[in-house]
């Protein structure tokens, strides 16, 4: 019998708060996806939850993949990813989906060679020559030549890639793609791709711990990963002709570089940016995938807010996390953008 | 799947209502419905379980058939999948763990069992608990930042310069690789190994080992010749629990393995395990047929575990016919 009182009591409890709950108007969203992002999607999510305590909106990283997947199932309200969607995709959704752009990442080249510090100058022709596998060994005329007054040695150079599929291979990849026609039609730019040379390490640790402990190896890192890490990288000639080191102005630059020519729907890719001297040339955006329509007005109402929010107050989180703002001349066109969704 | 020799047709039961109720009062019956429901269920999840993985994978089975166990291209940008690289690495790394694990295992568990002080038996038995215990990944990164240059600057030079001569120790020395990967593995197994094959090993009837002893048999002969031939199923078990783990472990082998999904006859090189690639590649895999080539890669990972085992069945079966048939009970 007390059994069954408690059990009766718990229930009315129950009943209530969920009646509290809804009287309060409470908004939960879900979205999934790319896990490059996370640590600042999280803390604007969080943010936005202190600013407005009835809505919370749950973020699963996933990975890019799963986010799309989730988006098309339609399980999520929102997704997120760190390469466009393609066309193909785009024509399986039953509502049409909008990117909105929302912080930059970039890859840098890491390297590990016996005597040598950081600040080495690579060409796109080196490194596109050796992660095809054409320039082997260290003391190659195609990086000798960009980089007088250093004594490199003569090791085999070992390639170090990741293995696991992720928005940095995107980057980098899309990169090669664009610097040079060999890599376009051989290997091409994807989250994973079929490497011509090298060895794979899981996540940006795996590839760093691999570089550092191979001599002669170089792999391509995030930016924040390096930065964060305080590792030494190289400088990339720009296609202004510059060698610019990554950092987070480097990359908005390229970014704001990119925006001249941006199409309506966000879906751009901005490496190797022309005319710009101080746009670092491996960057890409991350893009919050939003459907057009929402059935809910609720929902819609705080997605278009929040998007709002993210574009103005949010982006002053970004370099406190170490990620590159969006330039103002994005920002102005993904403002004008937000009036599409319904 | 094992029937209980006195297991019952749902006829034999007696599934009527009524029938059910008289028979339910007998505790028996309730064990028996209880236990019959747990086996069962395992059944199920096994089942669903290829069925999930074939319905999944039904794209890229068509778009590749037969074809997809002998490719060696894994090209996600072209959409050209093949299976060879990665089922040759699970096999070699496996193989690799089960060379270096088995006899240490069984060696360490003879030890433990029959010639080791009990005191020393039952704490050295609980470090290898323990060590069974320890997350997969701590092992990857324990490969990652302390094997991996211990292989490259001592173990695999040393290797090249006594048994170069070998296909197997060739090629430059990364320090990650098949052989790496088969050493990370081998000890997440030897746990199992010891952990099994000396309970076994214990389990053996005292008098088995007396009557040795009696017949003028020394203590190392007793051991050898009688104790272990009569563990021998039980110890064939803890080899393939060992398998079993080696084949489907995936974050200890992505870390030290390479991820380069080539096939070379040098254990120096790197390579892929199926597991692995899953891993890594699954959350970002975007497009249909991508996703439904590594739910075809994962329907292969279950079919080569199927078939290993099988085959270790069949293993015992023979080995069992020809021994001398002392076996435990």
């Amino acid at each position: 019998m007390r059994i069954a009182k408690v059990f009766a009591v718990l229930v009315i409890l129950l009943a209530l708060g969920t009646v509290a709950v809804a009287e309060g108007g409470q908004v939960l969203l879900n979205a999934a996806g790319a896990t490059f992002p996370y640590p600042i999607y999280s803390k604007w999510f969080d943010q936005y939850h202190q600013a407005h305590p009835n809505v919370q909106i749950n973020y699963q990283s996933i990975g890019s993949g799963g986010g799309i997947r989730q988006l098309l199932d339609k399980t999520v309200d929102f997704g997120a990813s760190d390469g466009p969607m393609n066309d193909d995709q785009l024509k399986q959704a039953s509502v049409p989906i909008l990117h909105f752009p929302t912080v930059l990442g970039a890859a840098i080249p890491s390297y590990n060679v016996q005597g040598v510090g950081g600040d080495l100058n690579f060409t796109p022709e080196a490194l596109s020559g050796i992660f095809l596998g054409k320039i082997t060994k260290w003391n190659d005329p195609a990086i000798a030549s960009v980089n007088p007054g250093v004594k490199l040695p003569g090791d085999d150079i070992v390639v170090v890639h990741r293995s696991d599929g992720s928005g940095t291979t995107y980057i980098w990849t899309d990169y090669l793609s664009k610097v040079s026609p060999e890599w376009q039609t051989k290997v091409g730019k994807a989250t994973s791709v079929n490497w011509p040379v090298g060895l794979g390490g899981k996540g940006n640790e795996g590839v760093s711990a691999l570089v550092q402990q191979t001599p002669g190896a170089i792999g391509y890192i995030e930016l924040i990963y390096a930065i964060q890490n305080h590792m030494p990288y190289g400088k990339v000639k720009n296609a202004a002709g510059m060698f610019v080191k990554a950092d987070l102005a480097g990359v908005s630059a390229a970014a704001a570089a990119a925006a001249k020519a941006m199409p309506d729907d966000f879906r751009v890719s901005i490496t190797n940016p022309p005319d710009n001297k101080a746009a670092y040339p491996i960057a890409s955006f991350t893009w919050l995938l939003i459907p057009e329509k929402f059935s809910d007005a609720t929902k819609r109402d705080v997605v278009k807010d929040f998007l709002k929010w993210m574009m103005t107050d949010g982006q002053a989180s970004c370099e406190a996390l170490a990620y590159a703002k969006l330039p103002k001349e994005v920002v102005a066109k993904e403002m004008k953008a937000i009036a599409k969704i319904q | 799947m094992a029937t209980t020799p006195n297991a019952a047709t749902p006829a034999e039961l007696g599934w009527s209502p009524q029938a059910l109720l008289r028979r339910l009062r007998g505790a028996d019956e309730i064990a028996h419905l209880i236990t019959f429901i747990a086996a069962a269920t395992l059944l199920l999840i096994t089942v669903l379980l290829v069925f999930q993985l074939w319905t999944h994978s039904a794209e890229s089975r068509a778009k590749f058939g037969w074809s997809f166990f002998v490719t060696k291209t894994w090209d996600p940008v072209a959409g050209d999948f093949g299976a060879l690289p990665f089922i040759y690495g699970t096999l070699v790394t496996s193989a690799v763990a089960l060379v270096i694990a088995v006899p240490l295992g069984v060696g360490a568990a003879i030890f433990l069992a029959e010639l080791a002080p009990p005191k020393l038996s039952s704490s050295l038995t609980f470090v290898s608990d323990l060590l069974a215990a320890v997350p997969s990944v701590i092992y990857g990164l324990l490969g990652v930042f302390l094997l991996v240059p211990v292989m490259r600057t001592t173990i695999q030079p040393a290797l090249k310069s006594t048994l170069g001569f070998l296909p197997l120790f060739k090629g430059p020395a990364y320090g990650i690789g098949f052989l790496t990967a088969g050493i990370v593995l081998a000890i997440m197994v030897v746990p199992f190994v010891l952990s099994v094959s000396r309970e076994v090993l214990l389990a053996v009837p005292r008098d088995q080992r007396e009557a040795a002893l009696a017949l003028g048999a020394t203590k190392w002969e007793s051991t050898w010749k009688v104790v272990v031939p009569a563990a021998r199923i039980g110890i064939f078990g803890s080899v393939f629990l060992a398998l079993a783990r080696a084949l489907g472990e995936t974050m200890a082998v992505t870390m030290v393995v390479g991820n380069n999904p080539i096939i070379s006859g040098s254990l120096f090189s790197p390579g892929y395990s199926i597991a692995a690639v899953l891993a890594n590649e699954f959350s970002e895999a975007t497009g249909n047929l991508y996703l439904s080539a590594l739910i075809e890669l994962g329907l292969v990972l279950f079919l080569l575990t199927f078939v290993l085992n099988g085959l270790a069945r069949l293993l015992i079966l023979v080995t069992t016919a020809r021994g001398s048939g002392v076996l435990p009970s």
